[in-house]
């Protein structure tokens, strides 16, 4: 998937995260979290399965976390992307 | 599909909002309804989409009945809600603004085709349409028997009274109208009925008053936004001990009936048949799913 635009999605709330995508010519992801020396490679993990199953080789990407599970990162991942992809340009 | 199952209490819950999507497991509620419609805004309806997805790809274990309310199909959103939705297997779809059988047939359709197209059993999927406008009100058992999908009708109080341009009150008397109209509906289609939300989370004691006026009026089950309203619900729907045990008296009779041949038996000056089986055969079923008796019931009993 191609970023080409920038991408937005999730929100500040607890257990829910905002991620924000936006085109670059390198892969670079940061991470912020409240849970962040617990969580933070199961975090970094889940984000880089994401990234791969979408096809995502470049870009930045960057997360706010709020404490959200698996399932909520790689959704508001997935949309952020959707989002910002060709597909919605 | 005119299944028996328990539904007392449908929570409604947003669906763009982790923090109450992961607490449906714990839920007490007979069934959650996650919502992809009034509760989400238009610029978020892709996001809800693809959480909700995700979120019942990863909940492996369903303790409740899990019913999806999509947008109706005339919006743009509909059509793309069932395709993210119906891999993921909910039991039921919630049809909001329901006003036609032609508008049920079509939702219908597009089960009947996914189910085709996927292996799954014709009529996996159930349907609760929502009456929720005057004209659904007025089309009701028409909607009911539209599809065999259709397990119950869930009026909904809010945009009714909107449609008929009243406000709601908390006392009710603006909606006895369209309230039995709904049930009646139902119940000569064989079908459940189920009540409206009540969204004022602050008066349980209105709450309480409206949920024993809906079951008096046969009402049995209702929806609700806040889960601190279950218990009140689930009080008020659960049966009477005189109830249990007159209905434990039925069943007794009925199954010595049988032993001799018969379907009709009279107890204590009173007979006894079909009917009166079928009601003694639901507040034992409601009775115990609220730990109120020990066994469950044997609803073999009903066929002889």
């Amino acid at each position: 998937m191609e970023i080409v635009k920038k991408g937005v999605a999730g929100t500040m709330q607890s257990s829910d995260l905002m991620v924000f995508v936006e085109p670059a010519d390198s892969l670079k992801v940061e991470i912020e979290s409240t849970v962040i020396k617990q969580f933070g490679h199961l975090i970094q993990a889940k984000v880089d399965e994401v990234l791969v199953k979408n096809n995502v080789t470049r870009g930045f990407i960057r997360l706010t976390d709020r404490g959200a599970l698996d399932y909520a990162i790689e959704a508001r991942i997935e949309t952020a992307l959707q989002r910002a992809s060709a597909a919605r340009a | 599909m005119a299944d028996s199952r328990l539904r007392r209490t449908l929570l409604f819950v947003p669906g763009n909002m982790p923090s109450m999507l992961q607490n449906v497991p714990l839920f007490k509620c007979d069934s959650v309804i996650i919502d992809l419609e009034d509760a989400v805004n238009h610029a978020e309806k892709d996001a809800a989409r693809n959480l909700v997805r995700r979120f019942l790809k990863s909940w492996k274990e369903r303790n409740k009945e899990v019913l999806v309310r999509i947008n109706p199909l005339y919006t743009k959103w509909g059509h793309d809600d069932l395709k993210a939705i119906l891999p993921e297997m909910p039991d039921a779809i919630r049809f909001p603004m329901c006003e036609t059988p032609e508008m049920a047939l079509e939702l219908d359709a597009e089960l009947t085709q996914y189910e085709a197209a996927n292996g799954l059993k014709p009529g996996h999927f159930g349907i609760l349409p929502s009456i929720e406008t005057v004209k659904s009100v007025l089309n009701a058992y028409a909607i009911a028997t539209s599809t065999k999908r259709i397990f119950g009708l869930a009026f909904g109080a809010e945009d009714y009274t909107a449609s008929m341009g009243i406000a709601r009150t908390n006392s009710g008397e603006d909606l006895v109208h369209p309230r039995m109209m709904v049930v009646m509906a139902a119940k000569a289609a064989g079908l459940q009925a189920i009540d409206s939300i009540f969204s004022d989370i602050n008066d349980m004691e209105a709450l309480r008053r409206e949920t024993e006026l809906v079951k008096r009026f046969g009402y049995t089950g209702k929806c609700l936004v806040n889960p601190r309203q279950i218990d009140v619900i689930h009080e008020v729907f659960a049966p009477k001990q005189e109830e249990i045990d007159y209905a434990l008296e039925v069943v007794e009779a009925i199954r010595q009936a049988q032993e001799m041949g018969t379907g009709v038996i009279s107890l204590k000056g009173k007979m006894v048949d079909a009917p009166i089986v079928k009601r003694a055969i639901h507040t034992l079923r409601v009775a115990y799913a609220q730990g109120l008796t020990d066994t469950p019931v044997d609803e073999e009993i009903l066929n002889g």
